[in-house]
């Protein structure tokens, strides 16, 4: 196995593109990702594109050639594979092309994740998304993936004394940082009163606890590290990349306020890097309900279990805190274009790594960690970044 | 969903029919072809039984639904719970016949045979198991609920009600 690092990086803005197709924001981010790695197109040795649920929600499988098609490469007749692990899509396609460049199959390839939600209404994405949870055993019987989470924060609550007032401060953090981000989907900043006084979704989480159903692509070009200078003037070294899952339905977990796949994802990947969650400066995480970044938190190693809460809303996560977490505003603000979340993290940490994170920019990183869940963690990936010296 | 998609989980659904292992003795819900949790899991292949579950359990997690999932629209709010039963196995359903503001965590609870949601006026109808307060609550007698589905546990309220 070779070192592997990310050469190019691209990305659209997330949000309701109504005026945008699949197609098109599935391209551009990738086209993006091509030019800023300064290769050329005839280097390319295949594709790997992360995405949900294109069928349930464009009418449209067979993506993986689509995307090649309309980049301009299909007469290139290159392997394009599409990878789906639920809201985990884009990291797992990420894991499977830096599996293909580490193994020496292929010298350069581009990963992109895309999600096309607002084609439906509202309530027929979210529908469609919770298909990343159990269908028979628990949407069957009146779950929702928020529902789903929102038991986890409740427990979370009654085991560790974690408030509604720290679940609150993940979605102002999130939109504090949006507010700053060009390509963020909400870029409006709210208040603790907003977010506890807000509508709710499934108690106790409102509808500022919850992230938003999002359009968008990114993507990302890897090749081997020892050709990497050629290609890039800051490359990224991934230094870790590690899948874990767990059982599907929140009711079969060893225990419920923890994610096994996450604590075991995180443990893989410092053990790859021998590296541990202190060296870290700057992470993107889950946090696709409040609840969820608080478990991430205490599962990936930066807080004690049960501490989550108390450390957040100590500072410990905020820019100029021991860890800076989501400064792209995550999905909370970033948004949730499900298939493209995990390709999104890479983006802003790479950007994070070379300097290039202008108002959100965290002071000389050199450690990165981005950690990805699928429906409510029946898989977490998470993958190590290093500036390359 | 099919017909036959709903119809052939009906001994779950309707009756509450897990799945023992004869090697550890773990009790799991839904059944399950092999053993997860046991050490023999190879050797669990075809050494798991029928287990019917009684239907009692407690309150492990609660949360009151807003935004609900597809079907259950004329159901809003509506209260979803983890949980666990005496046997082990823990269960996502609904819990009824109380106001949600009754619901708490270690609330005791009884499974109950119910209308989960119908599928349009020409659709299926399905059923399945939702749960009723097993306890004392301010708005609502004790006693096995009507419609319980699973074995009796033979608990003192079982008893009395006979």
């Amino acid at each position: 196995m070779r070192d592997v690092a990310v050469l190019g990086v691209g990305m659209t803005k997330f949000g309701e593109l109504w005026d945008r197709s699949f197609r098109e924001i599935g391209i551009e981010a990738g086209l993006q990702a091509l030019v800023d790695a300064k290769l050329s197109s005839g280097d390319l040795g295949a594709l790997y594109l992360g995405n949900m649920a294109s069928g349930s929600l464009i009418d449209q499988e067979h993506i993986g050639p689509l995307i090649l098609d309309y980049a301009g490469l299909g007469a290139r007749h290159l392997p394009a594979v599409r990878v789906e692990g639920g809201g985990a899509s884009g990291s797992l396609a990420l894991h499977q092309g830096y599996l293909a460049v580490a193994s020496g199959l292929y010298d350069f390839v581009v990963v992109g994740g895309a999600e096309k939600l607002t084609d439906v209404p509202d309530a027929t994405g979210n529908q469609i998304t919770s298909s990343a949870a159990d269908h028979e055993w628990e949407v069957v019987f009146g779950g929702t993936l928020p529902a789903l989470w929102a038991m986890i924060a409740r427990r979370h609550m009654h085991q560790y004394g974690t408030t509604r007032e720290q679940l609150a401060r993940v979605a102002v953090h999130a939109h504090e940082m949006g507010s700053k981000n060009p390509n963020a989907h909400y870029r409006n900043k709210v208040t603790l009163e907003q977010v506890i006084g807000a509508g709710p979704v499934a108690e106790p989480l409102g509808v500022f606890d919850c992230a938003p159903l999002s359009d968008g692509a990114a993507a990302v070009v890897l090749g081997p590290m020892e050709l990497a200078h050629k290609y890039s003037e800051r490359p990224v070294r991934i230094a870790a990349s590690a899948v874990a899952c767990d059982t599907m339905a929140v009711q079969h977990r060893r225990d419920v306020t923890t994610l096994d796949s996450t604590v075991l994802a995180a443990r893989r990947a410092f053990e790859q890097a021998k590296r541990a969650p202190a060296d870290v400066q700057v992470a993107e995480i889950n946090d696709a309900y409040t609840i969820s970044a608080l478990l991430a938190l205490e599962d990936l190693g930066f807080s004690e279990k049960g501490h989550a809460g108390p450390d957040f809303e100590a500072g410990r996560f905020a820019r100029g805190g021991e860890v800076a977490v989501n400064m792209s505003g995550g999905l909370k603000a970033q948004g949730r274009p499900f298939g493209a979340v995990g390709v999104a993290q890479v983006v802003e940490l790479v950007r994070q790594l070379r300097g290039e994170a202008k108002d959100r920019q965290v002071a000389n990183p050199t450690l990165a960690l981005a950690h990805d869940v699928g429906g409510t963690g029946a898989t977490s990936v998470v993958t190590l970044l290093e500036r390359a010296s | 969903m099919s017909i036959a998609r709903f119809w052939r989980e009906t001994p779950r659904r309707y009756n509450l029919g897990g799945s023992k292992c004869t090697m550890c003795g773990t009790v799991y819900f839904p059944p399950r072809a092999v053993c997860p949790t046991c050490a023999h899991h190879r050797e669990s292949i075809g050494k798991m039984e029928p287990f019917q579950l009684s239907g009692d359990g407690e309150v492990f997690s609660y949360t009151t639904v807003h935004e609900p999932a597809e079907g259950f629209e004329m159901q809003v709010p509506y209260v979803l719970a983890l949980v666990r039963t005496v046997e082990g196995p823990v269960l996502t359903g609904q819990v009824v016949d109380l106001a949600p503001e009754d619901v708490r965590i270690g609330l005791k609870v009884r499974a109950t045979f119910r209308k989960l949601r119908e599928e349009g006026k020409a659709g299926v109808i399905h059923y399945g198991y939702k749960f009723a307060p097993a306890e004392d609550l301010p708005n609502r007698p004790p006693g096995r609920p009507r419609g319980a589905v699973g074995a009796p546990a033979g608990s003192e309220s079982d008893r009395a009600a006979a």
